[in-house]
């Protein structure tokens, strides 16, 4: 075992994120994801870096922008009701192909909702919450360990394919604390992108950084041209846990901290003879199409285990070609099914079948 | 071995701590754990949890619905929980704030006047780490051995002088009948 | 012999304003600016939405183009990304003064160091003629049909002094450019607040009596009369704050 600390999963996204070379966080309070904020205003001045806290959501994720323009890794946090206040930046970071993270540590909505764990931004987060043709990278973390392995992983994709990334956790996952072993830190790199507005030291021809095309068919082109990239992000970097799938006839699709409450679930059908395994969704965009289609080809149903009133259960089924059936069980409004919730919904898709 | 232990009480009565205790204890143990509080307005003098888990196996769901050993600090957490416990479980009652008796027959039950212990011995409001104490005699989800590294992992060095005390309530606890 | 020439700082691309806009005379004072500082290198400017959107295909320093109201808010990432580079953001009086309120306020009362240059022409022209947080009194636009009615729409927002009650801004002041007296005033003072950046002096922002002919229903000439009959009275020419001339003071 390496050198493992107890941290709030909150903290770890704050210390993950200084560790891969972030040195500028904008960001405003807002529970459950305060911490994030509090752990950078500590820690940005004492490495030479940036913390600033905005007048307001709109305005963290434009000094996001700002920043993402000249090429350095940069991030913000949020919750919920505040990234929704944040679609507008985002639309427009993705339309000018810039990279940053957006973390969205979730609480129940709609409007300003509560204040408890939930998982019902995943439509916002990965149909593209803001206007225009555009996707996020969006990665789900269900473990402390992940906030911090994934946060570093979506700097590192949002920078491979020019778009930002975000990280979609919830209450739980931001609240708990667990061991996790933390990377090496990395020192910021600042090497000149062919992109970036640096200033052009008048050396080079001005580089714009922008979303505007009044010529349709040049926006077409540009749409094109990012959905090219899309696919290939499709076909390369979906992420998925496989569960006790070998030999399973049914099985359990659930993300985050719905994913945790899901494996007590499974174990506990396991020991009553029912063969049930569980995928979990590491990337929810791209989502796991091909591990969900196998998967058809081998259970007889779906259950989609989720914090909302069903919004993944959608790409459940769209993956599967609804080929199997795909049941719901689902709790909303900031409270989280029991395993023996689960358990009785796994039940109840079995029909009492061993 | 899986513990689940729901501790519960007032905020300010070191319920989150007691937990957080628990959690680097098992770290320095090399177990898998996870620590879960309850957070948001009510944490300011309303009603206070903690969920930790603590195993030799990946923990799967971090939250406490039915704990092994609930630890109960105030008369309202006693009613919420009670029932909860799975059957066989152990109740550890504070048994200075509550004055009724747990009504289940299927549990362990230890009335611990953690409270009137802490005052008595000057250790302020730190009937939680009594309780700690008494939790790890009774029911050893950590090991007896090496108290110390992890009360200093969880008191800041700002408040060393909180190293003591705690200690010693934990000692408490320990070598209560 | 007099040569007429493009500043180094303007592209070659010829405006898209209409006959008798001042953009372009704004575009050039901070075009020149740009050049007598030499920081034509160093320079990074952030474009409104708005008229001057395409702002960024004029100035031969590196552009971003920022959502609506937003560019003080991105300007800042830019600075604080890049605190050795000249950063300005160019925005029309509904841009800052109306949606961006916000960004504006926080940028100037955290003295962030950028350069704001503010042209105030009291209307939407990009929309087609609405009534904008600067229109005046009375004035006729396509949203205010039976004139600005302060009872039920307000009164005009006066930027300048808003800001200066301020303790953060270091630079605050107004100017015009309807006539060559005015002009050649608001040269020295977008140079100036492009030197307090260079200087680290902090948030200096300029505001700029402007025309606006077409949405205005006026001949170029007639514009440049309104600036001074009725926009000048109410938006009255000066320096609001100069924190550089307190520090010489004292």
């Amino acid at each position: 075992m390496g050198n493992k600390v107890l941290m709030k999963g909150n903290e770890a996204i704050a210390e993950a994120a200084i560790r891969a070379g972030c040195r500028h966080y904008f960001g405003y309070p807002i529970t459950p994801q305060t911490e994030v904020a509090a752990y950078m205003a500590k820690r940005m001045p004492k490495i030479g870096g940036v913390f600033l806290q905005a007048e307001s959501e709109i305005a963290a994720i434009n000094m996001v922008y700002g920043v993402a323009g000249t090429g350095r890794r940069v991030m913000t946090s949020s919750s919920s009701p505040g990234v929704s206040l944040k679609q507008e930046g985002i639309s427009y970071i993705a339309g000018s192909d810039l990279p940053c993270l957006i973390v969205d540590v979730q609480r129940g909505g709609p409007g300003l909702g509560g204040i408890q764990p939930s998982q019902s931004d995943y439509f916002q987060a990965t149909k593209g919450g803001g206007h225009g043709d555009y996707h996020l990278i969006v990665l789900a973390p269900s473990s402390v360990q992940e906030m911090a392995d994934l946060t570093a992983l979506a700097f590192e994709l949002a920078e491979k394919y020019r778009m930002p990334a975000m990280l979609l956790a919830d209450g739980t996952i931001g609240q708990m604390m667990e061991p996790v072993e933390l990377a090496e830190p990395q020192e910021p790199k600042f090497e000149e992108k062919p992109w970036a507005v640096t200033g052009t030291k008048c050396k080079r021809e001005h580089h714009i950084v922008n979303s505007l095309y009044l010529a349709p068919d040049e926006l077409e082109k540009k749409n094109f041209e990012r959905y090219e990239r899309y696919h290939t992000i499709e076909q390369t970097e979906a992420r998925y846990e496989s569960f006790m799938m070998d030999d399973a006839e049914y099985c359990v699709v659930a993300f985050g901290i719905a994913a945790r409450v899901s494996k007590n679930a499974v174990v506990a059908a396991r020991k009553k003879g029912i063969k049930v395994g569980l995928i979990r969704p590491i990337t929810l965009w791209p989502f796991p199409k091909a591990a969900l289609e196998k998967a058809a080809a081998q259970v007889k149903g779906f259950l989609s285990v989720e914090l909302s009133m069903g919004q993944m259960i959608e790409d459940v089924r769209l993956a599967t070609h609804d080929a199997r059936k795909v049941e719901l069980c689902c709790r909303t409004g900031g409270m989280i099914m029991s395993p023996d919730e689960v358990l009785a919904a796994i039940e109840k898709l079995t029909g009492g079948e061993k | 071995m899986t513990t689940q232990i729901l501790i519960a009480g007032f905020g300010g009565q070191g319920i989150l701590f007691a937990g957080k205790f628990l959690a680097n204890k098992g770290l320095m143990e090399g177990r898998q754990l996870s620590w879960l509080p309850s957070y948001g307005p009510e944490m300011r003098g309303g009603t206070a949890n903690c969920s930790v888990v603590l195993s030799d196996e990946p923990v799967g769901s971090p939250i406490v619905n039915n704990p092994d050993v609930l630890i109960a600090m105030n008369l309202p957490s006693l009613d919420k929980y009670e029932d909860a416990v799975v059957p066989g479980g152990t109740i550890f009652v504070d048994s200075t704030l509550i004055e009724r008796k747990v009504g289940r027959t299927d549990v362990k039950v230890f009335y611990v006047p953690a409270t009137k212990l802490a005052q008595q011995n000057e250790l302020g409001n730190l009937a939680n780490m009594v309780m700690v104490g008494k939790v790890i005699r009774e029911c050893a989800p950590v090991a007896q051995e090496g108290l110390e590294d992890a009360v200093r992992s969880v008191v800041s060095a700002k408040h060393a002088n909180m190293f003591d005390i705690n200690l010693k309530a934990i000692q408490i606890g320990l070598e209560l009948n | 012999m007099v040569v007429f020439e493009k500043p180094k700082s303007l592209t070659q691309k010829e405006f898209h304003y209409c006959p008798g806009c001042t953009h372009g005379i704004i575009h050039r004072l901070v075009a020149e600016a740009i050049d007598t500082l030499g920081i034509e290198g160093s320079a990074i400017g952030v474009a409104p939405v708005g008229c001057a959107v395409m702002a960024y295909d004029y100035f031969t320093c590196d552009m971003v183009e920022a959502a609506h109201g937003r560019a003080p808010a991105v300007a800042t990432g830019i600075k604080r990304s890049l605190p050795e580079c000249v950063v300005f953001t160019y925005q029309g009086d509904g841009d800052l003064a109306s949606i961006g309120m916000a960004e504006t306020v926080h940028a100037a009362t955290r003295n962030e160091n950028i350069t704001v240059i503010f042209v105030n022409n009291a209307i939407y022209g990009m929309t087609g003629g609405q009534m904008a947080p600067t229109s005046l009194p009375g004035q006729v636009t396509q949203t205010s049909p039976y004139g600005r009615d302060v009872k039920t729409a307000g009164y005009p927002v006066k930027v300048a002094e808003l800001l200066s009650a301020l303790d953060g801004p270091s630079y605050i002041a107004r100017v015009a450019v309807n006539n060559v007296k005015h002009v050649l005033e608001a040269k020295k003072v977008i140079q100036k607040a492009f030197e307090n950046q260079i200087r680290g002096k902090g948030f200096s922002l300029v505001e700029v009596v402007s025309a606006c002919p077409t949405n205005w229903g006026m001949t170029p000439q007639k514009a440049l009369d309104w600036v001074e009959e009725k926009m000048i009275p109410y938006y009255p020419l000066g320096v609001f704050r100069d924190k550089t001339a307190e520090e010489v003071q004292a």
